[in-house]
């Protein structure tokens, strides 16, 4: 449509990105113009993080062409030249120093606060650019930033990236900064964004709160699967047309899945998301297959790990009906011993019914691990080898092994799909059915949509709390996605 | 041929990280006594088993500790050693009708130590290193109180126990070899051992397959301040009476043979049988030093540097499995 206007700040071609064989940026054109706001959007994995850690420095891209204020700085890319051309990023992942004062702060990321009194020069700035952007903000620039609260951090981090000093400042990138605040200050964020963009800024607005994005931006980029699918101004977008943009238009046909026969199991777990305001709970009957959906991080996890704790009595606000296993996701930090044997990583979960007088029965321990080896088919000569020496798709193998080798009837999952290849999915996704049809209970939260078809019963999160609840005809990737960005108070 | 029997060897030796203390011990005894052309082998030997027997007992206890991750450390151990060698000797108070009441109340002392550090570590969120290295001024001060003046000998029985022989063995060490034996099995073969070793490997990953962490770190606490508190109160029977200071070299020592006996000081992986050999290898280490006529200044010197020596040797052979 538009060709790249000759006031283009940024200008991005053809750049690609690969992690290991997950390719998250497939070519992506993409061009901001001096003194507008470019809204970007699209789910989980559409490669919107990668592609501003590309424009902001702090990932290299394996091919393509970055353009900044008409230099082209591909080969020297860096977080260095990035800033050098007035490219600045706020990240989701807040980046100040907890140890420091606000002011301290400021220092780190402006080198221009140097000599004599240059706490009181950073001080007085930033406490400026907070009056400015924030009225009534209420941050002493003397705070030191582990006292204040999230929205405060978020709101000193925001104001810090619009900071000017020897620099030049043409394109902040704004990823969900709203994120934690609420709706008041938020709007004065957008608002002030309007400023900056009419004085001749420009600004990328990452966000999943859809009318921010039509109400902020000049133009909307919509991101899918890696690559730019669409883009066009504002105006000519609606709510359920940006929707419809990011998933799949036509709802697609549902495959037949085992006609869920309202199950008639009693209820085993029953559990309250930690910052669920209404009366709503999550529940799961004897034998079903309850899928956790929203965009990732909206307290799904949490969720999981609660009705965990609770299993071990450590957690008040969840019920739980009988023995729980927990399937990680995040394999290296919640669920692999990376010193022990395969067979032993399986069996830790069971070892109490391996015992015989007491002690844990080194034969039996091998059986179960054969049995497992077998059943789930872990590609290894000898389950005595290190756990490590499996590839990642099948210490996943090994971890599901685990949970369902054990005594336990209720089988959480912490989108345990990651990295797995997809032979060894159907292989699991037929193991959990059968599972189910025997009686027990899966709760199953997963990013991948295609995965929640195989649930009788799907719950959505947003903002760490249930929002919708979808009956198995209900679940389509647009009523999902529709739940997942819906507004505040709609 | 020759190289896969090399691997095999290899591969034999890498599942036994406690080899290479024994070596090293061996080698050390082998020198001292070239050294004294042979003479005196036997009594170097059967001092070496019953002084190792202490580090045994503390080490093993330090063992489970350190095992349990990263920054988990009982330093304790030298004032709880202390506090229970005046218990046990101001309860039996000489007579061998109260040994039992004494060692109750030993384990009641170590009991409570144990209770009181897991307090600080977790309800106080106190880092391990911190609240063990205070507890102890407050254990200390309780014993420089309590056992001031404090000139009990042991009643003979408990005497005769920590110092008599069984054809020349120290009844002593016998004890502490069933007792690592025992304490094999428990780390091997029990779920509270093996959840040892899976939260020192990954206390997260732990905690989501089942284990209660809070619960296994507590036990592990008591149980080493419950096996300091014995080794106080055999130590002052060994010595015909409690010291305010008896306890002292146990700080590093107990740490010591933990670590050159093969065991990770990241935690997750560790083996009793190292205990034995280290503790072997520390006490003969100090006597050869002893029989060469070297100074107490170079003394110290040269152990520390071989125990450096050790563990930086020992670095490069973290389990190799898989």
């Amino acid at each position: 449509m538009d060709a790249p206007s000759a006031s283009a700040i940024v200008q991005l071609e053809g750049v690609r990105k690969s992690f290991g064989a997950v390719r998250a940026l497939a070519g992506v054109d993409l061009d901001v113009r001096a003194g507008e706001c470019l809204g970007l959007v699209g789910h989980n994995g559409a490669g919107k993080s990668t592609l501003m850690q590309v424009l902001a420095g702090t990932l290299a891209a394996d091919e393509g062409r970055l353009v900044v204020a008409g230099d082209d700085i591909t080969a020297s890319a860096g977080v260095a030249a990035a800033r050098a051309h007035g490219v600045v990023c706020v990240f989701q992942e807040l980046s100040l120093c907890p140890n420091l004062t606000v002011a301290e702060n400021a220092r780190v990321m402006h080198r221009a606060f140097r000599g004599f009194g240059w706490r009181k020069r950073a001080g007085a700035a930033m406490a400026a650019m907070l009056d400015d952007i924030f009225p009534r903000h209420g941050i002493d620039p003397a705070d030191v930033v582990a006292d204040l609260s999230i929205a405060r951090r978020q709101m000193v981090e925001i104001a810090r990236a619009f900071l000017v000093t020897d620099e030049p400042l043409r394109l902040v990138i704004l990823d969900e900064p709203t994120s934690s605040l609420d709706q008041v200050v938020a709007e004065q964020l957008m608002a002030f964004v309007r400023r900056f963009v009419a004085r001749g800024g420009s600004v990328i607005l990452i966000s999943h709160l859809l009318g921010e994005i039509l109400a902020t931006s000049d133009r909307v980029v919509v991101m899918k699967d890696g690559r730019v699918v669409e883009t066009r101004p504002a105006r000519d977008f609606t709510r359920d047309s940006l929707v419809a943009a990011m998933g799949s238009v036509a709802a697609r046909e549902d495959e037949k899945r085992a006609a869920a026969a309202q199950p008639a199991g009693e209820v085993v777990v029953e559990a309250r998301p930690a910052r669920q305001a209404d009366g709503r709970s999550l529940r799961a009957r004897r034998g079903e297959i309850v899928g956790l959906a929203g965009l990732a991080g909206h307290g799904q996890t949490d969720l999981l790990v609660r009705i965990n704790a609770a299993a071990q009595g450590r957690e008040p606000h969840a019920r739980v009906a009988g023995a729980v296993a927990f399937v990680a996701g995040d394999r290296q930090s919640d669920g692999v011993f990376p010193l022990w044997s395969i067979a032993e990583n399986i069996t830790i979960r069971s070892l109490g019914g391996l015992r015989r007088f007491g002690l844990i029965d080194p034969a039996a321990e091998a059986r179960m691990a054969e049995e497992w080896r077998q059943r789930i088919a872990i590609r290894t000569p000898d389950m005595g080898n290190g756990i490590l020496s499996l590839s990642g798709g099948n210490q996943q193998k090994a971890l599901f092994a685990r949970a369902l080798a054990s005594d336990a009837g209720i089988v959480l999952m912490d989108d345990p799909m990651r990295g797995v290849d997809v032979g060894t999915k159907q292989e699991v996704y037929g193991m959990i059915r059968a599972e189910a049809a025997r009686g027990r209970t899966f709760l199953w939260y997963t990013t991948e949509f295609d995965e929640l078809r195989h649930c009788d019963r799907v719950y959505v999160f947003r903002a760490g709390a249930i929002v919708a609840e979808l009956a198995a005809n209900e679940i389509t990737e647009e009523r999902v996605l529709q739940s997942s960005f819906a507004e505040e108070a709609a | 041929m020759r190289q896969s029997a090399f691997s095999r060897l290899a591969d034999w030796s890498a599942e036994r990280p406690w080899l290479w203390s024994f070596v090293g011990a061996g080698l050390i005894f082998l020198a001292t006594t070239a050294f004294t052309s042979g003479k005196g082998g036997g009594d170097v030997l059967t001092a070496a088993l019953t002084f190792a027997t202490f580090y045994v007992i503390v080490g093993i206890g330090q063992m489970f500790v350190i095992t349990t991750g990263p920054g988990n450390v009982d330093l304790s151990i030298p004032a709880n050693i202390a506090l229970a060698g005046a218990v046990a000797m101001k309860v039996m108070d000489g007579s061998n009708a109260m040994i039992v009441p004494g060692l109750a109340a030993v384990a009641a002392v170590g009991l409570a130590i144990g209770c009181f550090n897991f307090a600080l570590i977790r309800i106080l969120s106190i880092p391990p290193i911190i609240a063990t290295l205070s507890a102890s001024f407050l254990v200390q001060s309780t014993a420089i109180a309590y056992g001031r003046g404090l000139r009990i000998k042991p009643p003979p029985i408990f005497a005769e126990l920590a110092t008599g022989r069984v054809l020349g063995v120290p009844i002593l060490a016998i004890i502490a070899i069933l007792v690592a034996a025992a304490m094999a099995l428990v780390l091997r073969r029990t779920v509270y051992g093996r959840s040892v070793l899976a939260i020192g490997q990954n206390a997260r990953a732990a905690g989501l397959a089942g284990i209660r962490v809070a619960r296994v770190r507590f036990a592990t606490y008591v149980l080493s301040a419950v096996f300091a508190s014995f080794c106080g109160a055999l130590l002052a029977g060994f010595s015909g009476g409690a010291s305010l200071n008896m306890g002292e070299e146990f700080l590093l020592a107990s740490i010591a043979v933990v670590v050159i006996g093969g065991t990770s000081v990241a935690g997750g992986f560790s083996n009793v049988p190292g205990i034995w050999g280290a503790s072997l290898f520390l006490y003969l280490l100090v006597t050869m030093l002893n029989t060469f006529g070297v100074g107490a200044g170079v003394r110290l010197i040269l152990t520390g540097l071989i125990i450096i020596a050790v563990i930086a040797l020992s670095g490069g052979r973290r389990p190799g499995r898989g």
